[in-house]
């Protein structure tokens, strides 16, 4: 059973008007449970439009998705999925605890499990003294990791990130990575995962899928033989920098066909 | 704050405030002002003393119109917010409406509703008080409605929350600090409306009334106690709509609008 399963899947806004745009064509994806797959590509390419077809906030034009077995929109009413997004999308009115609580409440747990769960959450990110603060009392990097523990509360099987750390500094970015694949494998989830930076991809992924602009589209899947034990150590490894040089030139190949070739926009080569 | 600070923002306007008074006063005195053309603060004050109950009487009629016509403004103001924000049309349709009213000084229907209801009737004031009111509420309070952050929505649909629940546990906590700006626009608007209210006839017995037949009867000081009856009245709604916000913010709400900007 795959944790997530895109079949010809093909997405166009505004079709059959002057407008129309082909966002995704023809896309066919497996993640395994347990895996992390990066999405990675230029501006424009559709890896946020494929996350939100996987996570059911957009309804695909053609093809079919399915998670852990079921219609994508079954198990998004399932909640098997939590997701994240670039800007924490903390709500400012609730301490961080009651933030963490919120996916438990629309669940209908009562108070007493909620609390539980919350304590338990704010462990894992290792913020158990924040609980009573709210939001905008913390730095960016910890209203992040109150973000990835408010997605994992229900503990879902599968992980959706939109550019989670795209706002963070470099160094603060570094921690955050190491630390979601610390939380990923304490709670054996599965992570989907939409990045611009190849570095990040590569240091997080078991593949990381290359897409490509006008029409959106994957282009190469790269597999990361970095092991599962990933360090600090695995940012000097010869295997990261094979990964790195592997995804770019994947990236270039996806440029190739357009008139001003030569760096990539929109995607950042540190 | 420490004490320091604090004198330090209070003592600029407060010194400031004394030495009008005292330039007022001489100015006066000095160039032997009549009284018919500019009254002297001392004879303000004398004045103000000496008809100290009547203002208060006459106080708390303006400020009962204001009051009542706050309350009910506030409450049909929110009530139609909520009804904007679920029919987007309608938004479309009354929001710039709304807007517009705002922006023209519509309290001078008060002169075609007295004409409606009885000469000393007080509807007519309070109606328009709730009318000021209303529209400043609605747009505000139906902007905090709608104005919610995408990444919100997304995460609530993510958990696969029903619009009830969105309107619960986004809209309406996105909305209360946009409420309570409302308010502190409101409560001066609320007064103010209910003074000039009194000026396009009715009963005689309010703030804006007294000040009127004062300067009728070149009752200038008079008038000038009752004008400053007027400010003091104006300043203890601007105090209420700010204890309110506290009161408010100590669940971490009113900080939000702040965030709020920074993620449009």
């Amino acid at each position: 059973m795959s944790a997530v399963n895109v079949q010809g899947a093909s997405k166009i806004f505004n079709q059959g008007t002057p407008k129309q745009v082909d966002a995704l064509v023809d896309v066919n994806l497996t993640v395994e449970p347990g895996e992390f797959v990066s999405l990675i590509g230029p501006s424009g390419c559709g890896k946020s439009t494929l996350l939100r077809l996987i996570a059911n906030l957009l309804e695909p034009t053609t093809g079919e998705i399915t998670v852990n077995s079921k219609t994508a929109s079954q198990s998004r009413l399932d909640q098997d999925y939590g997701m994240a997004f670039q800007q924490a999308g903390l709500f400012d009115w609730r301490t961080v605890a009651k933030n963490i609580e919120l996916p438990l409440e629309l669940k209908g747990w009562d108070k007493a499990k909620r609390a539980a769960r919350a304590t338990e959450m704010l462990e894992l990110v290792k913020l158990p003294e924040f609980a009573d603060m709210y939001p905008w009392q913390l730095s960016g990097g910890m209203q992040q990791r109150i973000a990835i523990a408010r997605a994992l509360a229900a503990h879902p099987p599968l992980l959706l990130m939109d550019e989670p750390f795209g706002a963070l500094d470099e160094m603060t970015r570094e921690y955050m990575q190491g630390e979601l694949l610390r939380i990923c494998s304490e709670t054996h989830t599965t992570v989907v995962f939409v990045t611009h930076s190849i570095p990040e991809a590569v240091y997080l992924s078991n593949r990381v899928v290359v897409m490509s602009p006008r029409p959106g589209r994957i282009t190469e899947v790269i597999n990361v033989s970095l092991g599962s034990n990933r360090t600090e150590d695995t940012r000097g490894a010869d295997e990261f920098f094979k990964g790195i040089t592997a995804v770019r030139e994947a990236l270039r190949g996806t440029h190739a066909d357009h008139a001003n070739a030569g760096a990539v926009r929109g995607v950042e080569d540190r | 704050m420490t004490t320091s600070t604090r004198i330090q923002r209070v003592a600029p306007p407060m010194v400031f405030g004394v030495v009008f008074v005292a330039l007022w006063e001489s100015a006066v005195r000095g160039f032997d002002l009549k009284p018919y053309f500019l009254a002297a603060p001392s004879k303000i004050a004398e004045q103000f003393v000496k008809n100290a109950s009547r203002i208060l009487e006459a106080a708390s009629v303006s400020g009962t119109n204001a009051l009542v016509g706050l309350i009910v403004g506030t409450i049909f103001g929110i009530a139609m917010s909520f009804i904007l924000s679920r029919f987007g049309f309608l938004n479309q349709l009354i929001t710039p409406l709304a807007i517009a009213l705002n922006a023209i000084p519509i309290f001078v229907l008060v002169a075609v509703l007295n004409n409606m209801y009885s000469i000393t009737s007080e509807i007519p004031r309070r109606f328009m008080v709730t009318l000021v009111v209303y529209f400043i509420v609605l747009v505000n309070v139906a902007k905090g409605l709608t104005q919610v952050r995408s990444t919100h929505v997304e995460i609530m649909r993510s958990y696969a929350a029903s619009e009830i629940e969105i309107l619960r546990k986004v809209r309406v906590p996105n909305a209360v600090p946009y409420l309570f700006t409302a308010l502190k626009i409101a409560a001066p608007a609320s007064v103010i409306t209910a003074f000039v209210s009194e000026y396009f006839g009715g009963a005689q017995n309010g703030l804006g009334s007294r000040i009127t037949s004062n300067i009728a009867n070149s009752k200038n000081a008079a008038a000038w106690a009752y004008v400053l009856g007027a400010c003091l009245l104006g300043l203890i709604f601007y105090i209420i709509s700010i204890v309110l916000e506290n009161v408010a913010s100590r669940g971490g709400v009113a900080d939000n609008t702040n965030n709020n900007n920074k993620n449009k």
